[in-house]
């Protein structure tokens, strides 16, 4: 078996996970959870060192999920992998949950920041990506931003910061879904070449198909062999990706859903995941 | 242990070099404070340090938002982290990142908010907080404080390091009077009776302690004795002195450099009418945003002096009848 079918393999597993989260509660960020669910795959499959056992090891590498409202993305891997019992994710938004829809550092073991306010997360993991190094630590800090998100000012701000200190332990995933709450970028507010614009602000950055793990393990890679900078990788995503109902639909930042539709969703999933298997275990 | 110096005359040393000293003395001291500031180092004595310890004194530039956040992701590294800014820009301009990505995350930090109120002096009204302590007292959990002096000063940022939460602390970076004597040493939520009193009482914090000091010197000439309490913990408000200074004094005025709304006033308005209703005027911003110039001009401006206090002294005691 490749590390390329493992991690495809993975990505299916987080796309189920995550619909279960949107079936039991009935609505959710569908759209952008779905365009980061490889990212997950190739970060918790490959990339990232942790302990499920150890969710607070500080030697671990960190995930910030700045685009807060893709918890449930996060919560899928970090459920598949072990760091509670996967039923538990299915609580998500019910009233006393451990899985609410943004990302909660005190709320959900594995978390590794809390996130919501759009823009917040980029620079608490510029601080996390710098306190480890002061630290001396190896560690690595993964930072999922949002390509709406880059609509807000902090980012830029933290971009700034992250290349003067020339932060090479962390890597900035740009989900470039091309949509944000409104419509889409290019209606909102245009966001021209953001490859470009990250290396204005001194970053090593690159553009990769985001929904392709392959594609990103590579680029992932690539950022080993850059030394002093930040890295940023633009991945370019579809909002909705691997659910074609979601991605064909125009509004998918929330959207209500039937548990009907939901199981129509699973059972293609799980389908695409047998045939990946070869028959082996569903 | 508290010694009471007061004298009526300034302290010698002024907040940026005590700020700036103390500082610099709790990074050397201990290798997981890290301090971290927007452009201002300059103002309170530490850029020096920082251009030969660049990793201890952080430079973040002229973003205050990024700062305190990068400063929450710090904390959650393993770091004690201090931040600085004038008050207008350590609470408003960063005010969502103080709440979510400090406080709400669980992230302990620091922040300093230097010339509160009419001490932005000749910055003027852009750089003149009034409401920064309502704003951290908003904040759920949040320790606000408004120093007095420099021995206080001193004493409290080695504390606030290592208390939990979100600790906003309001200093200026002139000269206020000396109070305290150097290695006094204070607890936060524990105010200090400085002067007793049974007609009145003055609770005063920030600069506004000198001005009710020499407002009941002033009242004593009078034959009237003012009790004075130095508030400096804004939040959590010492409740019981509060209280017992309702049951034996009978009135109360509370005296802040900050708008009327938001601060010592609305927080000791609001013990008095949970708890023990009691007779309650005030010397504080009415209401208003500020101005350019110096500093005892902007007193008198916004009614912030001694005989102001006096004045809402004899209306307290006046409406006990």
């Amino acid at each position: 078996m490749s590390d390329v079918k493992k991690l495809k393999e993975l990505a299916l597993e987080v796309r189920i996970a995550a619909i279960e989260q949107f079936k039991a509660r009935g609505f959710g960020h569908v759209g952008g959870s779905l365009s980061v669910c490889d990212l997950m795959a190739v970060l918790y499959g490959e990339v990232m060192r942790y302990d499920p056992k150890n969710p607070g090891w500080p030697e671990r590498d960190k995930l910030v999920c700045s685009k807060g409202h893709a918890g449930p993305a996060v919560y899928a891997v970090l459920a598949v992998k072990g760091f509670f019992p996967y039923d538990e994710i299915k609580t998500l938004n019910q009233p006393g949950t451990r899985f609410p829809s943004h990302c909660d550092r005190k709320q959900t073991i594995g978390v590794d920041m809390t996130t919501g306010s759009l823009g917040q997360g980029t620079s608490l993991a510029v601080g996390m990506a710098l306190g480890d190094r002061l630290k001396g630590r190896d560690s690595r800090t993964f930072l999922v931003v949002g390509d709406g998100e880059l609509n807000e000012g902090q980012p830029w701000e933290a971009a700034m910061l992250a290349a003067s200190r020339g932060l090479d332990n962390m890597i900035w995933f740009v989900d470039w879904n091309k949509k944000q709450l409104d419509g889409t970028l290019e209606e909102i507010l245009k966001p021209f070449d953001f490859e470009e614009k990250f290396k204005a602000f001194g970053f090593h950055a690159q553009t990769v198909n985001g929904n392709d793990v392959e594609a990103l393990s590579a680029a992932i890679r690539r950022c080993g062999s850059v030394q002093g900078k930040p890295h940023c990788i633009v991945m370019d995503t579809v909002k909705g990706a691997g659910v074609p109902d979601v991605e064909n639909t125009v509004y998918n930042h929330s959207m209500n859903v039937k548990p009907e539709t939901c199981d129509k969703w699973l059972a293609d999933l799980r389908a695409q995941l047998d045939e990946l298997r070869g028959g082996e275990t569903a | 242990m508290i010694k009471i110096v007061y004298k009526g005359e300034m302290d010698p040393r002024s907040f940026k070099d005590s700020l700036g000293e103390t500082i610099i003395g709790l990074l050397e001291s201990d290798p997981d404070v890290v301090y971290l500031d927007a452009d201002l180092m300059r103002c309170i004595g530490t850029g020096p340090y920082s251009l030969e310890n660049p990793d201890r004194a952080i430079e973040c530039g002229v973003a205050e938002a990024n700062m305190v956040g990068v400063s929450s992701g710090m904390a959650a590294a393993g770091f004690k982290p201090i931040c600085h800014s004038f008050g207008t820009f350590a609470s408003r301009r960063c005010y969502d990142q103080a709440f979510l990505s400090a406080g709400y995350a669980g992230n302990d930090i620091t922040i300093i908010g230097s010339d509160p109120g009419v001490c932005a002096g000749y910055n003027g009204g852009t750089h003149m907080p009034f409401e920064d302590m309502a704003l951290y007292t908003a904040l759920p959990g949040c320790t606000v404080i408004d120093i007095t002096d420099s021995a206080m000063l001193e004493d409290l940022l080695k504390k606030s390091v290592e208390h939990k939460g979100v600790k906003y602390i309001r200093v200026g970076r002139k000269n206020n009077a000396k109070v305290y004597e150097s290695g006094s040493t204070f607890e936060f939520g524990k105010s200090v009776e400085l002067r007793a009193g049974s007609d009145v009482t003055l609770i005063a914090c920030g600069i506004m302690v000198h001005e009710a000091l020499q407002a009941a010197e002033a009242l004593a000439k009078e034959g009237i004795q003012a009790r004075v309490i130095d508030m400096f913990t804004v939040k959590p408000l010492d409740e019981e002195a509060v209280i017992k200074a309702a049951k034996e004094t009978g009135a109360i005025v509370t005296c802040e450099n900050h708008n009327k709304i938001g601060g010592l006033t609305s927080a000791v308005a609001s013990c008095l009418a949970h708890k023990y209703p009691a007779i309650l005027e005030h010397v504080a911003v009415e209401d208003e945003f500020g101005e350019v110039g110096p500093q005892d001009y902007l007193q008198k401006r916004f009614g912030l002096t001694a005989p102001h206090v006096v004045e809402k002294a004899k209306k307290a005691i006046g409406r006990k009848g």
